[in-house]
């Protein structure tokens, strides 16, 4: 035996990758189901997506407080009895806001479904919000922001969001406690009829499914005044800041600088964005990439650093994240920008390209598995309105691009004077 | 080994039986500083991660103060490549002085970035400190200090790597779409022939009983009030240690828990609060934590917590609420193995434990607790002596 050599190995550019297609349905009301049969634990999850983001709010975190105080009492529960109702059959239900869409989740054992769809159902048609919940909801997230503010990591990312989009577009707008103290319970009450009671809502359920799934959700929810979505979200243009670099202290004893670099990109129905998804990991999207080999393990200057693409629908950003010590902060940002035009000036060597296809395609399979990864990659395709062939053409295109694809990208996107520049000590 | 042929990948989990317990006193931090040198390239292999990567696997590793745990996850097909990257390791590492000096800064990065550039960051210090006077629990996986990480030889690192890492301080774990033929063929032409080693003893001094209870204020630069009481509890192998498991789920286990209703919603003294345990081999700690609202005194709050504790103490639990607990334990296990990562490595922790097999007789363990067990074992854990407490205090009013 040769320990020396490595065994050899299937190559991922060989794997059949496929996304199992989803069922589609439409309740009563018009709302679509997109669901995925699949998995041997008898569990479920159940997504109902509402269009009712921030991309909709009349004043600022009334979108985020809404979605919250869903769970915080109806007509006929008390927030207490909400909680009870899930919690006494192992379920969860978790509400997230997030820019143009909200959602109300619930994972279960498959068995308790039947149970828990009449709480769903009482919390998007009959939510009272509580004037009480609201105050307590206020204090508690004052509270909780005044500590995350201490946190560079946080100050940062808040900042840069600002810079890209300007801080009156959703994706770079950010709250602070007199924001969150001034939001008003009309407006509270306003919004949920509009977007919850009346709203747009598609539904996403994967799992192993009760075989009486759809009868359920359309006596359940079919009956509501929801109806199917636009999947169109309102045009509100960016305003990026003329300003590039920024140094910020947030904290005289900080011993870290968090550091952000940034720069506009164009979102997933650009022509270059899946390609763009192969040179991003090259460049820092996994373990081995350049700037973790470089900054990480070879200079030690962080625990670890990052590129990536936002997950945003109407346009989006490249962005680069570190945390590093404060006094060699500004040689790691030197070592970004010298890895950027690295990239500009080499094309990347064949094997490095391999094994950034072979991981990439590996790290997709792996993604595949069960359900909840299956339907979470419609659920994207889907809100982005892309089309049903968007994961086999990015399947398709880190099988086939080239290292010359790869260094003409990075000669028009890694152009370092494009890019944003913020450290937060 | 766990064949599962419903998916296309296969995990390689390997648990080397040594965490931050095992630790010199005055070279804490060591295990897991070693754990990052795990990857800086063994005998034949210069670099670990790339052959992974190239065979479209993705990997990671953890310490505890209780063992070190590799794994990755790889498609199927390519089962060896993991084989013959785990078993050079075992077999040798490359011992590069380049390595450790790298990650030695890296690892003082990570320590500045969770526990000193992060408000409330060395409350585990504190507190590990306090409530322990003589088990290594007494110090963080992390290291009590950065100089302990500078400090590391590469001396250190070979003799650790000596005595913890053979085969008889390893267990491995294969799952994935793969047979058990297969498994055995590979395990014994990767793995045998390397030295067996002797199985490390682990001479760990007990925690004597607590005698009286702890306190100590600790004013910082943060913005709120923070309240923290920690208890001692059991060894993981003890059948309280499942009682004292459903004990945190009826005291913070969601938005019907105890602490959550009575502190958080109805007499709004904490923002938040949370109840857990450490979930350690060894008797770990139980813990209550929770910030305050403003205004409220650290004494005032933990009064009113203390009278949730009494009120358990008296009056144990409901038929329902124990139903509760136990269906979301049910529903959470089940959650848990939908992945296949999840399972490996729950099957390598089981096995490190005595017994594999404990994988499926942790329900019925959990079913078997009594409402009588939850009374009689909040008696035993809630006693003021057995108690340490830390008022961490904003310093921007006092």
């Amino acid at each position: 035996m040769n320990r020396t050599e490595m065994p050899p190995i299937k190559d991922a550019l060989h794997f059949d990758l496929r996304l199992k297609p989803y069922d589609y349905y439409e309740l009563h009301n018009g709302v679509p189901v997109y669901a995925i049969h699949a998995g041997a634990q008898e569990v479920l999850q159940l997504e109902l997506v509402f269009y009712a983001g921030n991309f909709y709010e009349p004043q600022k975190g009334v979108a985020a407080a809404t979605n919250f105080l869903l769970k915080n009492g109806t007509q006929h529960r008390s927030a207490f009895q909400i909680n009870e109702d899930f919690e006494y059959y192992g379920a969860y239900c978790n509400r997230a806001c997030y820019n143009e869409t909200a959602v109300i989740s619930l994972h279960t054992l498959s068995k308790h479904t039947e149970k828990l769809l009449p709480v769903l159902e009482d919390m998007i048609s009959n939510s009272t919000m509580p004037e009480e919940e609201l105050l307590i909801y206020k204090q508690n997230s004052i509270q909780r922001l005044t500590v995350n503010l201490k946190k560079s990591e946080f100050v940062a990312d808040r900042l840069i969001n600002g810079y890209l989009y300007g801080t009156a577009h959703p994706y770079g707008m950010s709250s602070m406690p007199l924001d969150i103290e001034a939001i008003s319970l009309e407006k509270i009450c306003a919004f949920y009829e509009k977007y919850y009671q009346t709203g747009q809502c598609a539904i996403f359920v994967a799992g192993h499914l009760p075989t009486n799934l759809m009868e359920l959700l359309n006596r359940f929810l079919g009956g509501l005044k929801l109806s199917k979505p636009s999947f169109t979200t309102p045009n509100i243009q960016p305003s990026p800041a003329a300003t590039k670099k920024y140094r910020v202290e947030n904290d005289a004893q900080g011993v870290q600088g968090a550091i952000r670099i940034a720069t506009p990109f164009p979102n997933r129905h650009h022509p270059d964005f899946k390609k763009v998804m192969v040179l991003n990991t090259v460049f820092g999207g996994f373990f081995g990439s350049r700037l973790m080999s470089n900054i990480r393990e070879e200079k030690g200057y962080t625990y670890g650093i990052y590129s990536y693409l936002q997950n945003h629908i109407a346009t989006t950003a490249w962005m680069i994240s570190t945390e590093a010590g404060k006094d060699v902060s500004e040689a790691a940002i030197a070592e970004v920008y010298h890895e950027m035009l690295k990239l500009q000036s080499e094309p990347v060597g064949a094997e490095e390209l391999m094994l950034v296809k072979n991981y990439m395609l590996g790290s997709i399979l792996g993604d595949l598995d069960g359900p909840f990864h299956m339907i979470s990659r419609w659920k994207n395709i889907i809100l982005n309105g892309v089309d049903a062939s968007y994961f086999d053409e990015s399947i398709r295109v880190i099988k086939s691009i080239s290292p010359e694809e790869l260094q003409q990208l990075a000669v028009q996107y890694l152009q370092p004077e494009k890019f944003y520049e913020l450290v937060v000590v | 080994m766990h064949p599962d042929n419903s998916t296309p990948m296969a995990v390689v989990d390997v648990i080397y039986d040594v965490g931050a317990r095992d630790e010199d006193p005055e070279k804490t931090g060591f295990a897991h500083l070693f754990e990052h040198l795990m990857f800086g390239g063994s005998q034949h292999i210069p670099v670990y991660d790339e052959p992974l990567q190239m065979a479209g696997g993705e990997n990671n590793a953890f310490t505890t103060n209780d063992l070190t745990n590799y794994y990755c996850q790889l498609p199927a097909e390519n089962l060896e490549t993991a084989f013959w990257l785990e078993s050079d390791r075992m077999l040798s590492l490359k011992f590069s002085k380049k390595s450790l000096e790298v990650q030695r800064k890296v690892v003082c990065e990570e320590f500045k970035e969770h526990y000193i550039n992060k408000p409330y960051g060395d409350v585990w210090h504190i507190i590990r400190e306090m409530a322990y006077t003589t088990h290594p629990y007494r110090w963080m996986t992390i290291g009590k200090n950065l100089k302990h990480i500078e400090e590391a030889t590469l001396d250190d690192v070979k003799a650790f790597f000596r005595k913890h890492y053979n085969p008889s301080n390893a267990i491995l774990v294969v799952a994935g779409n793969v047979t058990t033929e297969q498994v055995r063929r590979l395990s014994e032409k990767w793995f045998e022939s390397i030295e067996p080693g002797n199985k490390v003893q682990h001479l760990i001094p007990d925690e004597p009983a607590q005698p009286a209870p702890k306190r100590k204020t600790v004013y910082a630069d943060v913005p709120l009030d923070a309240f923290y009481k920690v208890w001692h509890i059991y060894p993981r192998r003890d059948q309280r240690y499942y009682v004292t498991d459903l004990i945190t789920e009826i005291l913070s286990g969601g938005g019907s828990s105890r602490l959550f209703q009575r502190l958080v919603k109805e007499q709004k003294l904490f923002s938040q609060i949370e109840c857990y345990h450490f979930g350690s081999h060894d008797p770990g700690l139980l813990v209550i934590e929770g910030k305050l609202v403003k205004g409220v005194s650290p004494e005032e709050a933990e009064k009113a917590v203390m009278e949730e504790i009494s009120f358990l103490k008296e009056n144990g639990i409901t038929e329902v609420e124990l139903e509760k607990v136990k269906n979301k334990t049910e529903s959470a296990m089940a959650f848990e193995d939908m992945s296949l990562m999840n399972r490996a490595s729950s099957l390598a922790m089981y096995e490190l434990l005595g017994d594999a097999n404990l994988i499926n007789t942790e329900l019925l363990k959990y079913q078997s607790v009594t409402r009588n067990d939850i009374l009689l074992i909040s008696n035993e854990i809630f006693r003021e002596e057995n108690s340490s407490t830390l008022y961490y205090l904003s310093k921007q009013k006092s």
